[in-house]
């Protein structure tokens, strides 16, 4: 290390890691401190009162209901979003013209990929309004008045609380899948087509050939895209915010734990109690993204 | 070839047909099967924007009236009027100066950091790194009741610098880690030759590495740019009385309950979409290339 090294590397550190000790780690580290106190966010004063949140916590029925709406979210996108974007990511590379010199990808591959991935570069509350007016629930609503014409009647959509849930699972599979079709084609990309072609060569069809290799080839991407998707299924907040109504939906069906957080903390005056519930949430993620990572646990393949 | 449709789907999958056969130019069912489940997906996507933006354009009674997919009688562009009155101007004012300084922030900070962190050996690199890298993972709901607090003792809750610093600060993680692989793969004989000459670190890395490390930078700085343009979270709870774009949106979607003026809303909408639609139209290699990068890594 030359002379005076030390002294740039600390200047160039100083400022950014300072922003970020202030603006993210201290926040994080305090949201830990002050869900063991009954803190207001308002009084300067406020006392320690141990575990008494979490206490409450498990004694709060709507609360234990945003968890239950997150955990259907969490099951539910992940898998939609990971199946889609692999169908059409395969159909992208493999379903064009056939001849003996092996398989192609479509045409237009570039147009697909610009086209599905542009609702990932608008913001949530520009989707959300979209699909909230698309979903209205009058016989006019846009979607209504395609359901209606092909003969399935019309529905309530988010003034229903049976499927409010639903259709916000939709919107959050249908915002996620042009990235992560994106994500899987650049996996698959660079997956040596010389696998591929032997595989042909030895007879496999397309269906055998996405099984036995491209699969189990990906295994690492999709891996790592469930744990994303996962940590976006369990904030769900500006979604639930600005589509659903209340906001939460009919009878707090769209409810989630982000909802819960930012009520508390902000509206109800209870920023220790909204610290638990940020806890909460940390601990949920951290639990998901171990068990996800070991379940899905194979042996990593090198080519 | 075409009355084999159904029966060659089938061979396909059991014994591997058409690939075989040299059918060099002919629509294989394969392929047509494709484009319908693509082109059926692309419709999926893009008719709710389309809608929206041709809604821009027309009157409550035509959005929801007896054929919403009519297009509009009348091109009412005084909805575009009304929407900048009833403050869209300038919460695009408010977004615009929050992203250019965020940006800005963020792409000389998190290069700085990523800078020292991949090409100096110090004590406590590491920690720094795998402290920057958690970042990435953990859910801002945790954080941000406490946050909304620290911003209050600064004094600086709907203010631009207190949204501009806290972006830096979210967008820190990414941006370190994204330019840290990319500092990586530069060369170090350059930026050694600069040393030997006489350049000082902070001038070698200004003038040399910094110039070379403009595809990263690019990459990083669009996706920045759309990340902090599209903010809502952070914005929604640290800048009450000083509303971004986004934020705005929201907004006016609850009051559009009551004033039951959706051209107005579309309106609002489409000036928001249209420069982030741009921006990616112009550099959506970039954009699609510094998401999954950073993500395959």
């Amino acid at each position: 290390m030359r002379h005076g090294s030390y002294r740039f590397v600390a200047s160039f550190l100083a400022i950014p890691l300072a922003l970020y000790v202030v603006f993210v780690i201290s926040p994080f580290v305090q949201a830990f401190y002050y869900s063991l106190t009954d803190w207001t966010g308002i009084s300067p004063k406020f006392e320690f009162v141990g575990f008494q949140n979490f206490k409450d916590l498990a004694n709060d029925a709507i609360f234990k209901a945003s968890i239950g709406h997150n955990l259907i979210l969490l099951v539910g996108v992940p898998i939609l979003t990971i199946v889609f974007a692999l169908v059409f990511a395969y159909l992208l590379n493999v379903g064009g013209k056939a001849n003996s010199a092996g398989v192609h990808g479509v045409r237009g591959n570039g147009f697909y990929k610009l086209a599905f991935f542009l609702p990932q570069v608008l913001s949530v509350p520009v989707i959300a309004v979209i699909w909230a007016t698309v979903m209205t629930s009058t016989d006019n609503g846009l979607l209504n008045s395609v359901t209606k014409k092909i003969g399935l009647g019309t529905s309530q959509y988010l003034a229903s609380p049976k499927i409010a849930l639903y259709c916000v699972l939709w919107v959050m599979v249908w915002g996620s899948v042009g990235f992560y079709l994106v994500l899987f084609n650049a996996a698959m990309s660079g997956i040596p087509k010389d696998i591929f072609e032997a595989a042909i060569i030895d007879g496999a069809g397309r269906l055998s050939t996405f099984f036995r290799i491209t699969l189990p080839l990906l295994w690492d991407t999709i891996q790592t895209a469930w744990v994303y998707l996962a940590i976006l299924a369990l904030d769900a907040y500006a979604l639930v915010a600005v589509m659903t109504a209340g906001p939460g939906g009919p009878d707090n069906s769209t409810y989630v734990m982000g909802l819960a957080i930012a009520d508390n903390g902000f509206q109800y005056g209870r920023a220790g109690y909204a610290s638990a519930m940020g806890v909460v949430l940390f601990f949920l993620t951290l639990i998901i993204a171990a068990v996800m990572l070991r379940a899905t646990r194979r042996e990593r393949i090198e080519y | 070839m075409t009355l084999q449709i159904d029966v060659e789907g089938r061979t396909q999958e059991s014994a591997g047909g058409p690939e075989a056969v040299g059918d060099k130019g002919a629509f294989s069912p394969v392929n047509v099967f494709s484009h319908a489940v693509l082109i059926g997906w692309s419709i999926l996507v893009l008719v709710p924007f389309g809608w929206a933006l041709i809604a821009s354009l027309k009157s409550t009674g035509e959005i929801f009236g007896d054929n919403p997919w009519a297009l509009p009688e009348k091109l009412l562009w005084e909805n575009f009027a009304n929407a900048w009155d009833k403050g869209v101007g300038d919460y695009l004012l408010n977004s615009v100066v929050v992203v250019a300084g965020g940006v800005f922030g963020t792409m000389l900070f998190g290069s700085m950091v990523a800078y020292v962190l991949a090409r100096y050996e110090f004590p406590g690199n590491r920690i720094i790194y795998y402290l920057f890298a958690a970042g990435m993972m953990f859910p801002t709901f945790l954080a941000i009741v406490p946050l909304f607090f620290v911003v209050k003792g600064f004094g600086m809750v709907s203010t631009y610098q207190g949204l501009i610093l806290v972006y830096i600060a979210y967008s820190l993680p990414f941006t370190v880690f994204f330019m840290h692989s990319f500092f990586r793969t530069l060369p170090t004989s350059i930026a050694e030759a600069a040393l030997v000459d006489g350049a000082g670190h902070a001038t070698t890395f200004f003038r040399v590495m910094l110039p070379m490390a403009k595809p990263g930078l690019l990459s990083v700085g669009i996706f920045n740019v759309l990340g902090q343009f599209n903010q809502f979270v952070l914005p929604s709870f640290l800048s009450p009385e000083k509303p971004v774009l986004s934020q705005g949106i929201a907004t006016l979607l609850g009051s559009q309950r009551y004033d039951n003026d959706w051209g107005t809303l579309f309106a609002a909408l489409t000036i928001a979409m249209v420069p982030v639609i741009v921006v990616y139209l112009i550099f959506y290699r970039q954009v699609q290339a510094g998401l999954t990068g950073a993500t395959l890594k």
